[in-house]
């Protein structure tokens, strides 16, 4: 069995299971490490898919950013009270279904897909060239990104403070 | 051999687990959760696309869509935090003040 192979699948079983576990589980800190899982799932994706760069900042980014933000909100806010309760909504059956009849007709467009051949990579370091194209074709999303965040972080510290 | 296509089918997958947590769970924290999945799953289909096309665009993108994963994150963690001071719930189907 081919390496490359091996890898793909247990990464996805990674990633879709920790995704499953997340959305079922009734403990929120047990969501949240079963985020964790499928974060670093798709972290070994991107790893499989020549993204060096992506693979460590959605491991910085993702595992030591929000998901810590999760856990300390979680800490925050008493979810215990909330343990004992449905943990699906009265019509959840409409949700399911709306999803399932979305999943049905993605999936049916993608079986119908026909792309391109695929092309190669240029030979330079996957950072340099991933640092090439952000600070030369699209500096100024760059640069709104950063005031997009400097606008999160005043927000949120905004909303979340005490009122006096 | 794994072809783009199937990280295109792993990307659809956790696009409906996510689809799904979001529309089902009555927990704030998990429907958020459930968003940083919608937002992976557009990742590994960005990533997979910018190795297709052998173009790095694809993974600047998936940067951006990081960036505001995070800012989506921590906004959205301030108000819960600012919800659950004044109605003392978690459960977004007893959030229904606005509802007729």
């Amino acid at each position: 069995m081919n390496l490359d192979v091996f890898f793909f699948y247990a990464f996805t079983s990674l990633a879709l299971g920790g995704g499953l576990l997340a959305i079922t589980r009734r403990s929120a800190v047990h969501a949240a490490i079963a985020l964790m899982v499928s974060l670093l799932g798709v972290a070994g994706l991107y790893l499989l898919l020549q993204a060096e760069f992506l693979f460590v900042s959605q491991i910085i980014v993702y595992i030591g950013g929000i998901l810590l933000l999760f856990l300390f909100v979680i800490m925050l806010v008493n979810l215990d009270a909330g343990k004992g309760l449905r943990q699906f909504h009265k019509n959840w059956p409409l949700g399911a279904a709306v999803t399932a009849l979305a999943g049905i007709a993605l999936a049916v467009l993608l079986s119908r897909a026909q792309l391109p051949p695929p092309q190669q990579m240029p030979a330079t370091g996957n950072v340099e060239l991933v640092a090439d194209t952000l600070f030369q074709d699209y500096l100024v999303p760059f640069e709104v990104a950063s005031l997009l965040l400097l606008v999160a972080v005043v927000g949120s510290v905004l909303l979340a403070r005490k009122r006096a | 051999m794994i072809s783009t296509m199937h990280y295109v089918a792993v990307s659809l997958a956790m696009l409906l687990i996510g689809t799904v947590g979001l529309l089902t769970r009555r927990n704030i924290v998990i429907i958020l959760m459930s968003i940083e999945l919608i937002l992976n799953a557009v990742n590994i289909n960005l990533v997979a696309f910018s190795k297709h096309h052998g173009n790095a665009a694809g993974q600047v993108f998936a940067i951006f869509v990081i960036a505001v994963a995070v800012a989506e994150a921590a906004v959205g963690l301030g108000i819960l935090l600012a919800l659950f001071r004044n109605r003392e719930t978690v459960q977004v189907d007893e959030i229904d003040l606005l509802k007729w």
